[in-house]
Formats: structure tokens, C-alpha cells, sequence
């Protein structure tokens, strides 16, 4: 054990690079992340419409996720507008989803019996899928590292079978295990003969200095009004289309852009309730639409299967 | 009799669902051995974040054999009806009994052993048990009907005696194994009985027993801070939460930078106690440390140290946001924060809460201004004696009704600080705080802070001048709005806790003796003072809450006045004023205390005992027809004429000056008079002109006593 104390830590990508090992040994298809801006991987059409239906269902996958209103233009050493998450999931829920998962911690570093790993109550909800679950978020020493959670619905429709979702925090977990008070001072990869190391800063302080500003001050907010109707109404036309998962995609564009006017601050209080049920709208539109393509293929493969 | 062990094990349950969880358990473990006829003795119920535990000590091994008679058909009755007596009974016609030609089936239900009827009840309970909020996981969750639990139910622990109770609930069998601690003792342990159970898990790092924990924990996190001479800032909340959080609890001192201590200390101690459900400390002279106590869920091969340094770190990270918020927020006055009120609805009908701002700052300067709420040295100014109350300066009213008006318009402006935002718990104490900091009054900022006070029943009662002027405005326009929006709280519905807003009114008037006339105060927040205005028909039915709002603060002092003593017999007596319901509450309740203190005397009794009488003896006379006699007819009547024409005026002028003893004291004159008079002299004389002298008399008497109070409203 002494031994393990003085190993260097993981790098941010060897970190990524060991989960992937660790979920793939356990039947995870790797995906790669969607390639469209979104706020939390949850968002990935790999969880938000593969949670719903009794196919079996094992991924995981990196997610860069933004958030524009938390940018900080570099400026603040845990705050970002863009990150990564790490997201497994494992449909139906395994029995022992709690040591899978613990199991992947001990294989980035962290060994429960010096750190305090505690799961505590979260329950979950994202009002702009329709959805909700149960679970916890994980705590190592006191710090939030991975949301926990057991879908029990997506779009507003049950999940049948439950779908358990693991979305760690990689940023926030590299820093525990590499022991810096500064995401920029992450090592992100390791130095190799003579070419140097990178930092998590090198990649991207810039961009959060420019997205920051963009985010904040440039945005151009009457395009983003436009975008935003925009797809909202090929969302719908791909819906009646019958091809969901071009709808969806509209839905993911729409939140986006959501996020960004209230980043900008053109959306008064009364005015969000109203975009974010619109934005619901179109996300359980999305999800009923992928539930009719596919009813007919799960009802026969699964008899017995009821929405 | 047997020992029986039933442990439900389970994925992490939330901390403030476990004492629930317990009772639920008990309750239904008791519903099922009822039914069952087993009289179930002491359990002992335990929780941890991954099992509850039942113990129930010295069951039967069968419930008791009953013997059960059931009547049949007529020996001579048609066959088809013994057929069907025999079908439902299961018996044969030998087994039957005749009596006197009617058949009787005896069914012996032998006893059930117990181990059976837990077998029953272990998925009955499960499957019945109440969750605040309950899930579905697992494969078997592609069935709608799947069993539903607070996280996923793990494992089933049921032992009677020595021998396992066979039964099982979706998928999970009880059996004898269970799991110790997650990190310590991750494998499977073997149960024997109830009797090894609590030991055997603690020998694998799980203390079952959650007050074990709890004292663990209070005990621990008060010797971690005094080992490094702080002392602990008890949290009895945050112990039941973090053995809720813990199997093996062990409290942890940590520090965190000194610098963090310019932060006010109820953001600390929120910070730390709302996001991390730590402990904080004190140093010496009880000042908040820069410490704090964690509590881990392991015994950490380091003595936890890695662990304290993880937690201060997350705890700077809050501190540093909170520090943030804290120096934001200065970079506004509270009056440009005020700004943004403009955009926070109130109450749709209500409009903003700047719209309140300014209605509660009027109904502030308004209160001041008549004298309702006064500096707080009038009358002990000048160095003269305490005792007189001399008239509050012209200057020192002025200053004081623009500091209530300046503190009104101030006071909600920390609801759209990032701070209060934040912690919402935090609002008014932040106002004060950035008042102060920014220079305003003591008085103004402490008004800023205290304004929401009184907020239960054992909350202090603001006594400051400015404090009292603006937390009385602020409820009453709270109250005043909605009653004029007619939503009035009804039943168990009072969803703008319009109840506490007039409990809290109450109390602010009663406890610093304002001499507020409640419609005054609602005619002004009208806007109709000026008597010679002509009012829309709106303003008109507006009009209403001047007697609504009287009648529902009076009710609400009738019904503390009566947990305090005091019958609603006596209340009713005393609301009258001026031939009008008196809409002044302190003098309600003067009037309602001193009459009560005064009906318990032997004046008081016998002068009610002769008000009756009067009464009485009036009513039954009706309308009094013809002259009186010009003189007393005789001594008797002379006496009570002269005792009249002293103790009336006497009494009237008292009750003007609201000096309510004295009154009753002028009254407590006339019972020797009164007494005399019934036993000297018959008032159904059959002279009418001294019938009439004596109803007129008597007629004076009762209306003296009216004066005072309302002597036919008391009971007995």
C-alpha cells in the first residue's frame, strides 16, 4: 500500500482512458460524445432516448458539456463553461451497480479506506427532458464527484426497465486524485521523452476567456431568438417526418440556444418558465416520436412490454 | 417464547427518511402480528444508511388454538341447504352436531406457528410499506407492477429463534447473511439470532444502533473541538443527520483559513452545516473559530487525515463562493438592490414586492406619525423620572418616522442579494448586515434585520421603535391585501400564512402596548383618510377589510386569550366600545384581563350576581310606563341614587382614560348599595310611580355597569 501513496496520479487522459477500460471490461459499448453543444451528457441521445424501451442498453461515453452562464473568462479556478463528463449507463439497473461503480474509483486512485466515500441523498430532475430518478450524489471527503441515479422517467414516460446513470465530474475528480487547487494546473497528459506535458490550461484557458465573452457580451441575442424558433419548428416538422432522431437533435439545438440567451440575459423570470416548457415539449415529443418508430420492434421482441 | 430478527437491507437511504422509516416499520410489523393474534411485547427498531433492523423479543412459537362454532340449516330443512352447509364448512354431515334439530358445525383452528405467520407478514410489510418518495430498479422494473422501495432493496434478514423464516419478495430471499461495512467489511457475514446480531456487526465496523451512533458523534465532534480548545457549536439536527450519513462514525477537527472569519458567522455556520453537514466552533470569548467538525464513515488507515484535507478544501471552495457573494453584494447599496424588487412578483393581484415596499414604508411613517409607535425615550427624557410619561418630541417622532420609512423601503432589498439567494434562510439577516456596513443607523439596520420578526410563537418580540414600526407594516399590509383580494386563510389551507402574519401582529401590538386602531390603520393603507373624498364603488367595497380585518385579529386574540386563562365569556364582555366593536387590541385585552381579575374578587361576583338581578327584573318589566317619583321613596333607594351619582361619572371618566381597574373599582362602590337595596325595598311596589323610580334606578345602575363592560355577555 505504501507503494500506491507514492504512484503518480492518473492524468486527465489516462483518467478517461482508465474508465473506459473499466466500463468496456464490463460490457459498455465506448461511444464517442455527440457531436452537438449540450448542457450534461444526460442530454446525449445514447442516454436520453436509449433510456426509454426494454432493450438492454450498457455505454459510456465522454460528454463536453457547456453551460454558458457559469464561465468565468478563466478567472475562477473551479468554474467552466465547458467541461467533460463521464457517463455510463447500464439499463436494466445492475444489482450491484454501487460496487461497479465504487470498483471504477478504486481504479482511478482512489482507495476507500483512506478517503470517505459516502452516497447521499440527490434526487434527481431535469425539467427541460421531462425526466427524473433517484440515487445520491457521490461524496469523496466531502466533495461531490459523480451524480448517482436511477431513471424512473425520460420524456415523461416510465422507464421500463430502469436505466442506472453514473455521471462523474471529470474535472473535479482529476483534481482530487492530482491534488491541485486550479482546474488550468491539471496535467492533461504526461510528458514523454522530450516532448512536455500539457495542462488542462494550455488547452483551454483561451477558450474560456473567448467563449466567456462571447457567451456573455457578444452573442448575437436576435440570431439566437431566431435560432431558437427555428428549430423548434423543424423539431416539430421532424416529428410529423417520423424521423425522431433528427427531431431530437433540433430539441438538443434548442436548449442550447435557450442557454445561451438566458447566459446573455434576455429572458426575463416569467419568460423562462415558458421557454423551458417549450423546450420540454420538444424533447418529449422527441422521445414519444422514437418510442411509435420503435413500439412495434420492442412489443415483438419483448412480449409482454407495455409502454 | 422467541426472538425474532428481520433485517431489511438496502442501497443508501436518505438520512431524513430513517426515523419515519422506523416508525413505519414498527407500525407495520404490529398491524401484522395483530391481525395474526399475536400480541407483539418491546421491540427494539434500528436504522443505518443501509438497513432497518426489527427485534422483537419473546414471541410465541404458535398463536393460540380458537375453536369456532358456526350454525347451520334446520335438521329438517330441504338437503340443498345442509349441501351447501357442508360445502362452506368443509365438513361431512357425521361431523356435524344437532341441537335441538338445528346442525352446528365446531371447527377447531389450531394454532399457527409463528415462524409461518412471519413468513407471511415479512413480504406483506414490504410490500406495504410507506416510502416519502420510492423507486423501481433492476430488470424486474420492465413490469409496471414491480416492487417499489426507498433506493434498491438489497437483502432480507429474517431469523426466528435460531431457524431462518423461508419467504421471499421480488427475487430477494431472507436468509442468514447479511453485509457488514461497505468499506471495512465488504463481505458477506453469517447471522445466528437476534441475540448475536448487533455484536456481529459491530465486529465487522457497523454500529446498528443509531442513538449509539448519535451520542457517538455528539460526544466525539464536542472532544474533537475541545482537544484543540474550541468548543462545539451543538447541532442536535446535524448529529441525527450524520448518523443517518454514517455506519462507523468518527468526527474529525479540521481548519480552514483564518481569513474566512470576515464573513459574517451565520454564513459560516449555514455554509457549513447546509452543504457539507458539518460542525462549527467557537473560540474563546464564544466568538465562531476558523474550525470545524466532519464526521467520516471510516476509520482511515491515515487517522484521516487525507480526509480533513479533502473536506477543508471543499469547505474553502463554499467559503471563497460565500465570500464572493458577501463582497458582490457591497459593491450595491441596498437601495440600488432595492431597484430589482420592481421585477419580483409579490402576488399577482398584489402586484411587486416593490409595490409592497412602498406601501409598507407608507403604513411605517403612518404609524409613527400618530403617535402609535413612539421613541423609544419619550417620557424618560430630561432626566425626568421614568414614571411620567412626557409627549415624544417633535424631532425626535420626526427622526424616528423617516428612519421606520427608510428601514421599510430598505428591508426586503437583500431578497436579490447573491447572498440570500443563495440562503434563503438568511433574509433580513443579511439586510442588517449591509446596512450596517454601508453606514445606515443601528436603529435602521437592525429593523432591516429583526422586520420579519416575531416568526413563531417562541420568537422574541421586536421592542425597538424603528423595528416595531416596520415589522408591524409589513404584516399588516400582508394581511391587509389579502383580505381585501378576499383570500382569506380557511381550514387547514393558509397558504400566505395569513394566521402567523396575524398572530405575529398581535403580539407586536399587545407586547409593546400600541394603541392601534386596526381600522385606522386599514383606512389609511386605503388611501382614504380624507373623509371628504368621494370613493369609487371599488374603494367602497374595498371598505370591507375595516371590519374583516378587527374581527379576525379579535378572534385571534380571543383564542390566545383563552390559552392564557381567560374564558371567551369575558373576551365578548369587553369588545364593545363606544356602541362599536372595538378595534383597539390592546385595550381589548386590558379590559378582558382586568374584568376577569376583577370577576374573581367577592365584589366582583356579588356585583355580577346583582347586575343579573337587575337585568332581570328590567327585562321583565318591559316598558316602563308613567312618571317616576320626584324623590327617593325611601332610605334604600336614597343610598344606591347617591352611590349612583358618584360611582357613574366615576367609572365613565375612568373607562374614557382607559383606566379599566379603576372603573371596575368605582363599580365595586355600588355592590354594598345595590345588595342593600334588593333586601330593603320591593321594586314591583304597587305605587307606579315608585315602580318606576325603581326601574329607573335600576336602569342607571346596569347602564353604569355597561359602561365598563358588557356584563350580559358573562356566563354564570
Amino acid at each position: 500500500m505504501a507503494d500506491a501513496a507514492e504512484t503518480k496520479p492518473l492524468s486527465f487522459q489516462d483518467m478517461i482512458l482508465t474508465l473506459h477500460n473499466y466500463w468496456s471490461a464490463r460490457g459498455c459499448a465506448i461511444l464517442q460524445p455527440y457531436d452537438m453543444r449540450v448542457g450534461a451528457g444526460t442530454f446525449h441521445p445514447a442516454t436520453t432516448l436509449r433510456s426509454l424501451g426494454p432493450e438492454p442498453w450498457n455505454v459510456a461515453y465522454v460528454q463536453p458539456s457547456r453551460r454558458p452562464t457559469d464561465g468565468r473568462y478563466g478567472e475562477n479556478p473551479n468554474r467552466l463553461q465547458h467541461y467533460y463528463q463521464y457517463q455510463v449507463i447500464l439499463k436494466p439497473s445492475p444489482a450491484d451497480l454501487q460496487e461497479q461503480y465504487l470498483g471504477s474509483l478504486a481504479a482511478i486512485g482512489i482507495d476507500p479506506l483512506l478517503h470517505d466515500i459516502r452516497f447521499v441523498e440527490d434526487d434527481w430532475e431535469s425539467p427541460t427532458l421531462g425526466a427524473w430518478g433517484l440515487g445520491w450524489e457521490v461524496w469523496c471527503d466531502g466533495m461531490e464527484v459523480t451524480q448517482f441515479t436511477y431513471f424512473q422517467q425520460m420524456g415523461g414516460f416510465d422507464c421500463k426497465p430502469v436505466a442506472g446513470e453514473l455521471t462523474y465530474g471529470l474535472e473535479r475528480l482529476a483534481m482530487y486524485i492530482q491534488n491541485v487547487d486550479n482546474v488550468y494546473d491539471l496535467r492533461f497528459s504526461d510528458a514523454v521523452g522530450d516532448v512536455a506535458a500539457v495542462s488542462y490550461g494550455d488547452v483551454f484557458l483561451e477558450n474560456e476567456r473567448q467563449f466567456s465573452k462571447w457567451n456573455f457580451e457578444v452573442a448575437d441575442t436576435d440570431s439566437l431568438f431566431a435560432g431558437f424558433k427555428a428549430a423548434e419548428a423543424e423539431c416539430n416538422r421532424a416529428i410529423e417526418a417520423g424521423v425522431p432522431l433528427a427531431a431530437y437533435d433540433q430539441a438538443i439545438e434548442a436548449s442550447h440556444l435557450f442557454n445561451l440567451l438566458q447566459a446573455r440575459g434576455v429572458i426575463s423570470v416569467q419568460e423562462r418558465a415558458n421557454y423551458m416548457a417549450r423546450v420540454r415539449d420538444l424533447a418529449k415529443g422527441s422521445c414519444k416520436a422514437w418510442i411509435d418508430s420503435q413500439s412495434e420492434r420492442w412489443t415483438e421482441k419483448y412480449p409482454g412490454w407495455t409502454l | 417464547m422467541t426472538d425474532f430478527l428481520l433485517e431489511l437491507r438496502s442501497e443508501e437511504i436518505p438520512a431524513r427518511m430513517q426515523a419515519g422509516a422506523r416508525a413505519e416499520l414498527e407500525k407495520l410489523f404490529r398491524a401484522q402480528m395483530s391481525a395474526a393474534g399475536i400480541e407483539a411485547g418491546e421491540l427494539t427498531i434500528w436504522s443505518t444508511p443501509r438497513r432497518l433492523t426489527l427485534i422483537a423479543r419473546d414471541l410465541p412459537e404458535a398463536t393460540a388454538a380458537v375453536s369456532e362454532e358456526l350454525k347451520g340449516p334446520r335438521s329438517s330443512a330441504p338437503p340443498q341447504a345442509l349441501e351447501g352447509f357442508l360445502r362452506k364448512t368443509g365438513l361431512t354431515q357425521d361431523q356435524l352436531e344437532d341441537r335441538d334439530g338445528v346442525y352446528f358445525a365446531v371447527i377447531d383452528k389450531p394454532g399457527r406457528a409463528t415462524a409461518d405467520v412471519l413468513a407471511e407478514a415479512i413480504p406483506a410489510i414490504v410490500r406495504a410499506f410507506a416510502w416519502p418518495k420510492s423507486m423501481r430498479w433492476g430488470k424486474e422494473s420492465a413490469s409496471s407492477e414491480s416492487l417499489r422501495w426507498v433506493r434498491p432493496l438489497s437483502g432480507i434478514v429474517a431469523i426466528f429463534g435460531e431457524d431462518l423464516i423461508q419467504c421471499k419478495v421480488s427475487g430477494i430471499s431472507a436468509g442468514f447473511a447479511t453485509r457488514g461495512h461497505r468499506f471495512h467489511c465488504p463481505g458477506e457475514i453469517t447471522i445466528g439470532s437476534a441475540s448475536d446480531y448487533a455484536e456481529k456487526l459491530r465486529a465487522c465496523h457497523v454500529i446498528v444502533d443509531h442513538e449509539e451512533r448519535q451520542a457517538i458523534i455528539r460526544d466525539g465532534a464536542a472532544k474533537a473541538a475541545a482537544d484543540a480548545g474550541l468548543s462545539l457549536v451543538e447541532d442536535e439536527g446535524l448529529v441525527i443527520e450524520n448518523a443517518g450519513l454514517t455506519e462507523w462514525p468518527v468526527p474529525l477537527l479540521g481548519r480552514f483559513d483564518e481569513a474566512f472569519l470576515e464573513v459574517p458567522p451565520e454564513v459560516i455556520q449555514l455554509t457549513a452545516r447546509v452543504n457539507q453537514k458539518y460542525f462549527v466552533v467557537n473560540g474563546a470569548g464564544g466568538k465562531l473559530a476558523n474550525g470545524f467538525v466532519c464526521t467520516a464513515n471510516i476509520d482511515a488507515k491515515d487517522g484521516g487525515a487525507e480526509i480533513v484535507a479533502g473536506n477543508r478544501k471543499v469547505l474553502a471552495a463554499r467559503l471563497s463562493d460565500a465570500r464572493f457573494f458577501w463582497e458582490q453584494d457591497q459593491k450595491k447599496t441596498l437601495e440600488q438592490h432595492a431597484e430589482k424588487l420592481k421585477n419580483i412578483t409579490f402576488h399577482e393581484k398584489l402586484g411587486t414586492v416593490a409595490d409592497k415596499v412602498e406601501r409598507v414604508a407608507k403604513l411605517a411613517r403612518w404609524l409613527v406619525e400618530e403617535g402609535i409607535v413612539a421613541p423609544a425615550n419619550a417620557g424618560a427624557a430630561g432626566g425626568s423620572a421614568p414614571t411620567t410619561t412626557a409627549p415624544a418630541s417633535a424631532g425626535a417622532t420626526a427622526e424616528l418616522a423617516d428612519q421606520a420609512e427608510l428601514a421599510a423601503r430598505l428591508a426586503k432589498a437583500d431578497l436579490v442579494t447573491e447572498m440570500v439567494g443563495e440562503f434563503p434562510e438568511l433574509q433580513g439577516l443579511m439586510g442588517g448586515y449591509y446596512a450596517r456596513a454601508e453606514g445606515l443607523p443601528d436603529a435602521v439596520a437592525d429593523a432591516i434585520r429583526d422586520h420579519y420578526k416575531p416568526v413563531g410563537q417562541g420568537d422574541d418580540v421586536p421592542t425597538a421603535p424603528v423595528t416595531v414600526a416596520v415589522a408591524l407594516a409589513d404584516k399588516l399590509d400582508t394581511l391587509f391585501g389579502f383580505f381585501r383580494e378576499d383570500m382569506f386563510p380557511t381550514g387547514s389551507k393558509d397558504p400566505f400564512a395569513l394566521r402567523r402574519a396575524g398572530i405575529s401582529s398581535l403580539r407586536l401590538i399587545l407586547q409593546n402596548g400600541l394603541k392601534l386602531s386596526t381600522d385606522a390603520a386599514a383606512t389609511q393603507w386605503l388611501g382614504q383618510s380624507d373623509p371628504t373624498a368621494r370613493l369609487s364603488e371599488k374603494q367602497i367595497a374595498d371598505r370591507k377589510i375595516l371590519t374583516t380585518i378587527p374581527d379576525f385579529l379579535t378572534e385571534r386574540l380571543a383564542v390566545q386569550l383563552r390559552e392564557t386563562g381567560v374564558p371567551a365569556d369575558v373576551v365578548q364582555a369587553s369588545r364593545e366600545w363606544n356602541s362599536r366593536d372595538d378595534t383597539r387590541l390592546d385595550r381589548t385585552e386590558t379590559r378582558a384581563r382586568d374584568l376577569q381579575a376583577f370577576l374573581a374578587t367577592e365584589d366582583g361576583t356579588n356585583l355580577l350576581a346583582g347586575y343579573k338581578r337587575a337585568a332581570n327584573i328590567l327585562k321583565q318589566a318591559g316598558e316602563v310606563s308613567g312618571n317616576g317619583a320626584a324623590t327617593p321613596p325611601t332610605d334604600a333607594d336614597a343610598a344606591l341614587l347617591a352611590a349612583l351619582d358618584t360611582a357613574e361619572p366615576a367609572a365613565s371618566t375612568a373607562v374614557a382614560e382607559e383606566r379599566f381597574t379603576d372603573a371596575m373599582a368605582a363599580l365595586a362602590s355600588l355592590r354594598a348599595p345595590i345588595d342593600a337595596f334588593f333586601d330593603g325595598v320591593m321594586v314591583n311596589d304597587a305605587d307606579e310611580a315608585v315602580r318606576a323610580y325603581r326601574l329607573g334606578l335600576l336602569a342607571r345602575f346596569t347602564g353604569a355597569v355597561h359602561g365598563v363592560a358588557d356584563f350580559s355577555k358573562i356566563e354564570g
